[in-house]
């Protein structure tokens, strides 16, 4: 019972926060303040070269994040085919 | 394993599937994608080859090591691309200029030109090289572990 | 501060599908509802990082082709990528720990794997 009571008022204050961020966020459509953007959709034709300005995001002007997004999933995989191993008593072939 | 006319048609899908992820993949500086996008569409048609056929046939013909090895050397290739123009910065683009994949396009829009981007398509080579290494071997040890111990009991 | 009323639909849309996993999260006691719990609450917070960037009247930031003459803002797209990789990465983390949780103790109940012991 006081489980219950203690996890009604957590989600009433979560759902309270989120509430306050609508009305704080801009109208839909008409950000704020975007040089950063306009820099980069104007000069990346001539610094990068390519005609797709995500790709040029990704992996030339932020390319430390895809790395870091790289290093993840590595270890990701390494840690699903390191706990899914069959015990050596049950399995006949190796 | 089902029956023979899901193991033909899966058989006769498999080529369009991967030749359309390695698409996505080689114009990722081009038109929408790169090599993440294009990675989970090649992982989807070898979960298609999974379900067709059982987790015990697919064993035989895919090898660990080859798995192995492959995702191993996605990830240095990478590492190695962002290494290469350490002069000036870190991930610097080395290869605007020159005859390697260095065209410069004019500004604004246009019909794309294969040839252009710099250390990009390399790059993005490298990532789907990983990803389809790493997902397929995830992939794969989920269908043996839940099914295989069934048969050895 | 509150001369705009706040009834643009695509941030609607990313609270109440953030605040609906939130409810799950907390109150629901199977495992695998609490992974597709989380799995909601990463879809929620793409939304919100994708209708963040939209310029009004924008197409896509691609100079292929024919486009039109605003682009809307890139950067969170490339951040939503990274962010859809690092989640299925997550997701399958958790999927094998529960396979291995129910192996061992033969339930999917959260409550009878409480305890440090075997």
């Amino acid at each position: 019972m006081k489980r219950q009571v203690a996890g009604l008022i957590l989600l009433l204050v979560l759902v309270a926060f989120l509430v306050l961020g609508m009305y704080l966020v801009h109208p839909f459509g008409y950000p704020d303040a975007s040089e950063m953007d306009d820099y980069m959709i104007e000069n990346s034709q001539e610094e990068t070269g390519s005609n797709n300005v995500v790709a040029a995001v990704l992996f030339d002007y932020r390319g430390l994040d895809t790395l870091g997004e790289a290093t993840i999933l590595f270890t990701a995989v390494t840690g699903v085919l390191l706990l899914l191993r069959l015990s050596k008593r049950k399995e006949n072939n190796s | 394993m089902l029956s023979k006319i899901v193991r033909t048609v899966a058989n006769g899908f498999i080529p369009f599937i991967m030749i359309f992820g390695l698409y996505i993949i080689a114009h990722g500086h081009l038109t929408p994608g790169g090599g993440f996008q294009g990675g989970a569409v090649v992982v989807s048609g070898v979960v298609m080859l999974l379900v067709a056929f059982s987790s015990q046939e697919l064993k035989k013909s895919i090898r660990e090591r080859v798995l192995s090895i492959m995702e191993s050397s996605g990830a240095l290739i990478f590492i190695i691309l962002a290494f290469i123009g350490i002069g000036t910065v870190f991930f610097y683009n080395l290869l605007v200029g020159t005859p390697i994949f260095g065209n410069v396009p004019a500004f604004g829009p246009n019909l794309g030109d294969i040839w252009t981007g710099g250390v990009i398509p390399l790059m993005n080579f490298a990532v789907g090289l990983k990803v389809i290494a790493g997902l397929s071997a995830v992939v794969l040890a989920l269908a043996l572990f839940s099914g295989g111990e069934e048969v050895e009991e | 501060m509150m001369e705009h009323v706040p009834l643009d639909f695509p941030f609607i849309a990313a609270a109440l599908l953030m605040g609906v996993s939130l409810y799950i999260i907390i109150f629901k006691k199977n495992l695998i509802k609490l992974i597709m719990g989380v799995a909601m609450l990463a879809a929620g917070v793409n939304l919100f990082l994708v209708a963040l960037g939209y310029r009004a009247g924008g197409g896509a930031p691609i100079y292929t082709g024919v486009i039109k003459e605003t682009m809307v803002m890139p950067v969170p797209q490339a951040l939503t990528l990274t962010s859809i990789v690092i989640n299925v990465a997550v997701l399958a983390l958790m999927l094998t720990l529960v396979i291995r949780i129910y192996r061992h103790t033969g339930s999917l109940d959260s409550e009878k794997s409480r305890k440090l012991k075997g």
